[in-house]
């Protein structure tokens, strides 16, 4: 059966997908093409605006204060991307390789916080974060241990301080992180369930070391997941405001924090539109960057993926 | 498909009006500010149905009502937002003066600025935003904005900040001695320096659960609001709320029917409900503030009779705040963006 000629099927290609287009018009096209046009608007009375046609907005969105924003927020995106990564790896690639009966209770822990709120998660996060929570009560259990050891030897080293975690950057950067690493998890493990283990078996067997398996055999063949994995964290951490709101420090603002501002607490839409606008054209550069640079590397790479 | 069609549109029509339901009032409050048991007596009285929906801004608010969506029988708007929703036309007149119980209601806030006459509104709660301090942290004079701005060392990196401009922006402008709102450029360069200053000894800007903050000792000092501040004190004595001699930012939030509302009658009788001061007072209990009602103190729990942070001090200089220009507003948002960037 031809699956891929639908050129000789039009109209049962047509009718299939009218529900499909439908919905992108009027969730995507239409929405978007609104904020388009108020990005090209003017601030009117208390909320109301209207339209001139000029690039004022755009011209404000780069003054350096907010262009300073888009940076911290470019920064913290791929920090967060490559946190994501280098814990969402071996936690993938450890699940592939489980039991039938262990893999399907990890997937399960791996998505489980996935269907809930993500608001709800990071609420949670602050019970571990704060001054007296559970990260510091079980870094001061691990102190007393330790310090109850080293009293044997005769050395003191004092009671425990509480570190401060909430309301730093680490605090809102690891609160992203985890919000986010089930999307990364899951593309990796699904390259890493079709990946043919034999292969690793094969180039250990040939006298390949760990690493230069690890390097040459696995990270190649499963470079189609790392690419959609971050991909799919990068581009909507790049939005978030809740999380740097909830568990950020005092300079921890975001451009989502300062969109977010601009449609509701300034009441300023097409400013809002107009730094949305901004953010989306920033992601289609870093995708295209990205992509160019993917099929460099490819050509001289010369692995074919 | 058709008939599936048929069914669904039938069914979403029949969610939108329930045909069979008995009367029904719309209410639109703020998020945690409506007294359960005020609105259970409301409706064993009378046998109407309340439902009730939140929000968290004025300007929400204000987009809901423009945007047309909602259909609210009441709404809750700040002072400083009345005159802008009757400029708007987005109230209608109910004449609250001509209402028997009105007589209950304290001179003060009778015929009040933002709506001459109580054409359209009468207050709901009204009360103060200033700070809460822990006292056993710091023992000196908190009664000045001084010590939320340039805080002592005791207090240092243990304060937390509203997250909205036009409270900050507007403490931080009374502190100075301006009004709340400015179109100065130089007196809103001295506001951004001092909050540019403040900020390495505040520890977070949020306006979501202070109450948590300032018990489990996150932070020593908040800006809080008068009601909020006596659940801080509830659980710890030593959380007492300031009174700044330079001028105590005050609001009034109110009772208003939107245009357009389903049940304007039923919303009549709820404010009629209100303004009788054991009703006043149900709702006092609940949220902490005052309701603008003389005689409702009879029917206040004992200790909010006493609470010092709803009997403001004799003699004590009040701030109202004001509803911005629009070009005050933009110098506030770019400020607000400064400091928090």
């Amino acid at each position: 059966m031809e699956t891929d000629n639908w050129r000789r099927n039009k109209r049962v290609f047509f009718a299939v997908s009218v529900p499909q287009l439908t919905w992108l018009l009027i969730f995507f096209i239409i929405p978007l093409a609104a904020v388009f046009i108020i990005s090209f608007s003017e601030k009117r009375g208390i909320i109301g605006h209207e339209l001139v046609w000029d690039w004022k907005n755009y011209i404000r969105a780069i003054e350096p204060i907010y262009l300073s924003i888009f940076a911290k927020t470019l920064l913290t995106s791929t920090a967060v991307t490559v946190i994501c990564l280098l814990v969402g790896y071996p936690v993938a690639l450890a699940i592939s390789f489980a039991p039938r009966w262990l893999k399907l209770a990890l997937l399960f822990a791996v998505t489980v916080p996935f269907w809930i709120n993500g608001l709800i998660r990071t609420y949670a996060l602050i019970a571990v974060f704060r001054t007296r929570g559970i990260l510091n009560f079980t870094l001061e259990w691990f102190w007393s241990i330790g310090a109850s050891v080293l009293a044997w030897f005769g050395i003191e080293v004092g009671s425990y301080q509480d570190l401060q975690f909430l309301y730093t950057n680490v605090a809102a950067t690891a609160g992203i992180v985890y919000v986010f690493i089930p999307f990364m998890i899951l593309p990796l493990y699904a390259v890493m369930e079709r990946f043919d283990k034999s292969y690793l078996e094969a180039a250990l067997d040939l006298g390949a070391g760990h690493w230069r398996t690890f390097f040459t055999v696995l990270l190649p063949l499963t470079t189609p997941g790392i690419i959609s994995g971050c991909i799919i964290v990068f581009v909507p951490s790049l939005g978030v405001f809740f999380i740097a709101d909830l568990l950020g420090g005092t300079d921890s603002l975001l451009i989502g924090n300062v969109i977010e501002r601009q449609f509701l607490g300034a009441n300023n839409w097409p400013f809002g539109a107009a730094l949305s606008f901004l953010l989306m054209y920033l992601t289609f550069a870093a995708l295209i960057l990205y992509s160019i640079v993917n099929k460099k590397s490819k050509k001289i790479g010369g692995v074919d993926v | 498909m058709k008939k599936i069609t048929a069914t669904l549109v039938c069914s979403l029509l029949l969610a939108q009006s329930p045909v069979y339901a008995a009367e029904q009032l719309y209410l639109y409050n703020w998020t945690d500010y409506t007294s359960p048991e005020l609105i259970k007596k409301f409706e064993a009285e009378t046998g109407i149905e309340v439902v009730l929906d939140t929000y968290d801004s004025n300007e929400t608010l204000l987009a809901k009502l423009k945007s047309g969506g909602g259909n609210y029988d009441i709404i809750v708007p700040s002072h400083n937002f009345v005159s802008i929703l009757v400029e708007e036309e987005l109230l209608q007149p109910v004449n609250i003066s001509n209402m028997k119980s009105f007589s209950n209601i304290n001179s003060q806030w009778k015929n009040p600025p933002w709506d001459a006459g109580n054409r359209y509104t009468v207050p709901w709660q009204l009360g103060s935003t200033a700070f809460t301090v822990n006292t056993d942290v710091y023992s000196g004079d908190i009664n000045s904005y001084k010590v939320l701005f340039t805080p002592p060392p005791e207090l240092q990196g243990e304060i937390g900040m509203f997250n909205s401009s036009d409270e900050v922006v507007g403490m931080a402008l009374a502190y100075l001695g301006y009004p709340t709102c400015s179109e100065d450029n130089a007196q809103m360069k001295e506001v951004r320096d001092l909050l540019i200053a403040q900020k390495p000894h505040v520890k977070v800007y949020n306006s979501d659960g202070i109450k948590d903050r300032l018990v489990s000792g996150e932070t020593h000092m908040h800006m809080n609001w008068n009601g909020y501040s006596i659940r801080a004190r509830e659980e710890i004595p030593a959380l007492q709320y300031a009174y700044p001699r330079e001028g105590l930012i005050t609001w009034v939030d109110n009772l208003a029917v939107p245009k357009g509302a389903q049940n304007p009658e039923n919303a009549k009788k709820f404010i009629e409900f209100f303004m009788h001061p054991e009703n006043a007072a149900l709702q006092s209990n609940f949220a902490g503030y005052d309701s603008g009602n003389k005689n409702a103190v009879t029917y206040l729990d004992e200790d909010k009779k006493t609470a010092p942070e709803l009997n403001v001090p004799e003699g004590q200089k009040l701030v109202f705040s004001e509803s911005c220009s629009q070009a005050a507003l933009a110098l506030r948002d770019k400020v607000w963006t400064e400091i928090k960037k």
